[in-house]
């Protein structure tokens, strides 16, 4: 089917998609589609990954269904769904949210629990529970994408010797010139200690001590003054672009898309990558709440998943997705190895503890932004 | 009228109280007239009146309470937060009475998926009490059998630590002093008594400062800049200064935004200003200066976008100054110098007063400018509120911080009106 | 103090040119950034500064395609109908309530004016961050946030303030005879109104009206956090591009609204002189 779908014309491929969902799917989406035509709010990230949405998940499940989505970008900043939830006046239906975030709304009771049972299994009949990568499936949200973060640099910046490992990211004596960093602490933290040789897997017990926190500082005070702060998913390839910045880290999909669709001369740093995921969840009492649930277990399963690979090269959560990963749809770029999971890209990789981070996250922000400060 | 007084008399009354044709004392219908005056202009002011306080200071009032409120664990854990209150001394771990009670409420809140409201809260307090509440509380609704103080020990050792449970109490009140005190770089330990924040984590104060520092130097530039330009405007004939007068409010009416893109254009390092002095020779390729992106961007662009704030109130004051008193001056042997500094200044005061606290208070409350060239060295204090009430959602230390900033801004308003008065408030 | 007298030393002969020259710096610093977004909205490479092209005036360095990029992209035209939509009806509202206000503050028998006069600026006076807070937590509650309607009544209460100063400062120079006049001869207080008062208040309806739909035009950060992406406005618009990737459109629009701020200080200033004329201040 792979084969197929990528063989024909668009147009025949949404006909095999639709088949496709249906088959996996059952009887939920034919109710849907009897009912009269509806608008789901459905809040994402905005660019390059939107758009992946749009077109693996917007637009089959309007053709398939007949509902339409209203697609809201944001910057990753989930006080509206507690605003919304609090005051009792919910406007978002769904939700793509990091995984952070998906814990403390689902803690808090700001996001509805989901029966992760109906999820569709796999086309070759693997419950859902199982074909789901390991930490992707949680009460409240449904992972659709494995991300990392990243750091990339402008090839034409370093003719000779070029970065190749997290310690040059913050080595400004052998590689300089200006870093663009996200401006928050999250993979800031563990970049910085994994730069410093603290193995992945120590990372998290490391930042639990105090002399850990400190330490991670003191790599980032090396390049504190090399360093222009983003906020937003698209500024990182744009900045390099603009050659504001040398090196910077980012979402990988973002920088891949620099690379493969606009034919930037960016290269990516696989080594000591932090890798997190995408979920979707639906805000506690939001309008329509049946169809919003009905739109996630469409979007998250295998075909869909595997669909929106083939537009931005983010790591599909379900195992049954992979094996039909394409060529990306505009560039015909084979994107198995542009895959964060690829084995190649995954050798010092890490897993961001979102425990760890719930835990934290206000004292890390706190001391971060101070240090920031000062 | 005449119903209002159905007993007066006919004939003129014996006593010596003015009244009008009809017999009512002078006094009365005055004071009649008077209250329909008043009701008249009420009438037209309420509308409005009504409208500002319904959508903009109750709505402002009430964002400003939840810097004291503090109703989680009053209305989560109602029961252990009344019982730590009364029954324990504070020293040792509680009795098992209150350790009973918190696990029945922690189950019950489990279940009901609202545990973790408490863990945020304490975790405001202190670091890890969040991952601490909400694993105990997963524990025991699963497996948690009595004795419960051995069970919650045996979860974790820090249910024997007397200073956890001073952190609970201490956060229990309905109404709460902490996100003010960490509002200005201070917290409650859990015994009660207020401490400075660690060195690493004090920001507050900083940026406070910074704030400060930001609006005087804009304020000062826009003076040094403002003063002179008023001078020249107001001495010269009317058809000239007018034409002038267009170069400065020409970037008043201009968008806030726009003229930020502005200045991003001209000071980026790949920008209009970099590539001129790299052109020139001044500067090499690799030697581009930065200056936006940090506090210098911030102040070139807030000194830009207030200018017109100082220069209208100088420039008005100074139409009012007679010419013919420098000449006096002169004429009676002052040097320019002297005839300027005591007799031109003196009268300058008042709009030079009223021009500085006008930028001072408009800078102090700065966030667009701040947000877009600041950088890491340019933020101000709105943009850390922006940061609580969007990114970390610690509502209440966002609006602590408000409070703070209103309560400034407040005074400096207080002190324009005493010195100038609003309605003497003027635009364009 | 123009022209220098006869008896001008040297030294203040150098003064004279010295402070002229420091003024004339002063206003280039302040009109330089507007010239110098007008011709790089027209370059015709998506850079941000001068092409050796633009400097030798090749034609072929100039286009017009960053204003072709605005008509044809959705977003904008969407946010500057917002724009419009939001500015022209929170004018409206502020100019009737601010100058129904107004007209109360200036009668003699005003309760508590000081306090009143107060309150009604205050959303002058309050830092936008707070108000833009505030307003969040209040219109998320009562449904109006993400909707326009919440917008338009959060830029009314920021737009009467102006309304209010200005249309007081034109009644405290209001000749009250004129409406004991009116009345004496028969009229009603609201025929009063519309044929002696509002005429000699236009020009300060007027100009608090063109304050309050510039104040709603340019207002960004209430915006930031009440407006959803559907209620994007030119300002959040332009917020985002700069913020996120910052393209040659934005400098297109700069440009018009550059333009229309220059035409909005045109109106102004006639009406200025239209109000002094009909005061009997100055000859016009």
């Amino acid at each position: 089917m792979t084969m197929l779908t990528r063989g024909v014309a668009t147009r025949t491929r949404r006909t095999v998609l639709g088949i496709g969902a249906l088959a996996v799917a059952g009887a939920g989406f034919a109710i849907a589609t009897q009912a009269r035509a509806e608008a789901l709010n459905v809040v994402c990230w905005g660019g390059a990954y939107t758009k992946s949405q749009q077109e693996a998940y917007y637009t089959p499940w309007e053709e398939l269904t007949g509902h339409t989505i209203n697609s809201i970008d944001y910057d990753g900043n989930v006080a509206p769904v507690k605003a919304q939830v609090e005051s009792g006046n919910v406007t978002w239906d769904v939700v793509d949210v990091e995984l952070s975030d998906a814990i403390k709304l689902c803690d808090e009771g700001l996001v509805e629990v989901l029966p992760l049972e109906d999820l569709p299994p796999a086309p070759d009949g693997t419950p859902a529970a199982e074909d789901f990568i390991e930490g992707t499936l949680h009460d409240c949200a449904v992972a659709s994408i494995v991300w990392t973060n990243i750091y990339a640099y402008d090839e034409t910046k370093f003719p000779d010797e070029k970065p190749s490992t997290i310690a040059d990211l913050f080595d400004v004596d052998t590689f300089p010139g200006k870093r663009g960093l996200r401006r928050f602490a999250k993979a800031n933290l563990e970049m910085a200690l994994m730069a410093d040789g603290v193995p992945a897997a120590d990372v998290y017990d490391v930042l639990s001590t105090p002399e850990g926190v400190d330490r991670a500082f003191a790599v980032l005070d090396r390049v504190k003054d090399h360093v222009v702060w983003w906020e937003a998913g698209a500024q990182p390839p744009q900045m390099l672009a603009d050659g504001e910045v040398v090196m910077a880290t980012a979402y990988n999909g973002r920088m891949f898309n620099a690379m493969a669709v606009e034919n930037k001369p960016f290269k990516i740093v696989w080594d000591g990558q932090v890798w997190d995921m995408d979920l979707f969840v639906i805000p506690k009492g939001a309008p329509n709440k049946t169809l919003a649930w009905e739109f996630i277990k469409f979007a998250t399963a295998t075909e869909q998943l595997a669909r929106q690979a083939e537009w931005i090269s983010y790591g599909p959560a379900r195992a049954s997705s992979v094996p039909l990963i394409g060529t990306h749809a505009e560039a015909g770029i084979e994107m198995g190895p542009h895959m964060p999971t690829a084995p190649e890209n995954f050798q010092n990789a890490l897993q961001n503890d979102f425990l760890w981070w719930a835990d934290h996250a206000d004292e890390m922000n706190e001391r971060f932004n101070a240090w920031l400060a000062q | 009228m005449a119903d209002a007084t159905p007993l007066a008399p006919a004939g003129p009354p014996a006593d010596d109280i003015l009244r009008t044709r009809d017999g009512v004392p002078l006094k009365t219908t005055l004071r009649r007239v008077t209250r329909r005056q008043r009701l008249i202009a009420l009438g037209l002011v309420m509308p409005l009146l009504v409208f500002i306080v319904v959508t903009f200071l109750a709505p402002i009032g009430m964002m400003l309470l939840r810097a004291v409120d503090n109703p989680v664990l009053q209305t989560q854990i109602p029961r252990t937060v009344a019982l730590l209150a009364s029954d324990w001394d504070g020293q040792g771990p509680p009795d098992e009475r209150i350790f009973a009670t918190l696990a029945e409420e922690m189950i019950q809140q489990y279940k009901a998926r609202e545990i973790a409201r408490v863990g945020t809260r304490l975790n405001y307090e202190q670091s890890g009490l969040r991952s601490l509440i909400t694993k105990t509380a997963r524990t025991i609704a699963r497996r948690g059998t009595p004795p419960w103080k051995e069970t919650f020990v045996a979860i974790d050792d820090r249910w024997g630590d007397a200073k956890t449970w001073g952190i609970i109490r201490q956060a229990s009140s309905r109404y709460t002093p902490s996100f003010f005190l960490a509002a200005v770089d201070l917290r409650l330990d859990w015994r009660g008594d207020v401490v400075a924040q660690p060195e690493e984590k004090r920001i507050y104060g900083l940026m406070f400062g910074r704030t400060l520092w930001i609006s005087a130097l804009v304020t000062a530039l826009c003076l040094a800049l403002g003063f002179p330009l008023a001078c020249l405007l107001a001495s010269l004939p009317l058809r000239q200064s007018n034409l002038l007068m267009i170069l400065v409010l020409l970037p008043f009416w201009t968008s806030l935004l726009v003229r930020t893109t502005a200045w991003i254009v001209l000071l980026q390092t790949e920008g209009v200003i970099n590539d001129l002095l790299v052109w020139i020779g001044m500067l090499s390729d690799e030697g581009r200066i930065q200056m936006i992106y940090n506090q210098t961007g911030t102040i070139i662009a807030m000194t830009h976008i207030l200018l017109p704030f100082m220069v209208l109130p100088i420039y008005s004051v100074m139409k009012t100054i007679p010419p013919t008193h420098m000449r006096a001056a002169r004429s009676l042997g002052a040097t320019p110098a002297r005839a300027f500094r005591e007799v031109y200044l003196p009268q300058t005061l008042p709009g030079v007063g009223a021009g500085a606290i006008l930028v001072f208070i408009l800078s102090v409350g700065y966030y667009i400018t701040p947000a877009l060239v600041g950088g890491r060295t340019g933020e101000m204090i709105s943009n850390l509120i922006a940061y609580h009430m969007q990114k970390s959602l610690n509502w209440g230390l966002a609006a602590a911080l408000g409070a703070l900033l209103l309560a400034a801004v407040l005074v400096l308003y207080w002190l324009y009106n005493r010195l100038i008065g609003i309605d003497k408030m003027k635009f364009g | 103090m123009s022209g220098l007298p006869s008896y001008a030393t040297p030294l203040e002969r150098l003064w004279y040119v010295a402070f002229r020259v420091i003024c004339a710096l002063i206003l280039l610093f302040l009109i330089m950034p507007l010239l110098v977004i007008v011709p790089l909205s027209f370059n015709a490479e998506p850079y941000f500064t001068f092409t050796e092209g633009m400097v030798s005036l090749d034609p072929d360095a100039y286009s017009v395609r960053w204003y072709q990029d605005i008509w044809r992209n959705e977003q904008w035209i969407h946010s500057m109908k917002n724009s419009v939509i939001v500015g022209l009806c929170a004018t409206l509202l502020a100019t009737t309530l601010g100058t129904l206000a107004a007209l109360g503050l200036s009668r003699a028998h005003m309760p508590a004016r000081t306090l009143v006069m107060g309150l009604l600026i205050s959303p002058m006076i309050v830092p936008l961050i707070i108000t833009a807070a505030g307003m969040y937590f209040f219109y998320s509650h009562v449904g109006l946030a993400q909707t326009l309607p919440g917008i338009i009544l959060a830029h009314t209460a920021l737009g009467t303030p102006f309304v209010v100063i200005t249309v007081t400062a034109t009644l405290s120079g209001f000749d009250h005879t004129l409406i004991r006049a009116s009345s004496s001869l028969g009229a009603t207080p609201t025929h009063t109104f519309f044929h002696i008062t509002m005429p000699l208040i236009m020009p300060g309806m007027i100009s608090g009206a063109l304050f309050a739909f510039i104040t709603s035009f340019d207002e960004v950060v209430v915006v930031l956090f009440l407006a959803g992406f559907e209620e994007r406005t030119i300002p959040r618009q332009m917020w985002a591009g700069i913020r996120e990737q910052i393209s040659p459109t934005i400098l297109a629009v700069a440009t018009l609204l550059i333009g229309m701020s220059a035409l909005l200080l045109v109106s102004l200033e006639l009406l200025r002189r239209r109000g002094e004329r009909l005061r009997g201040l100055s000859p016009g």
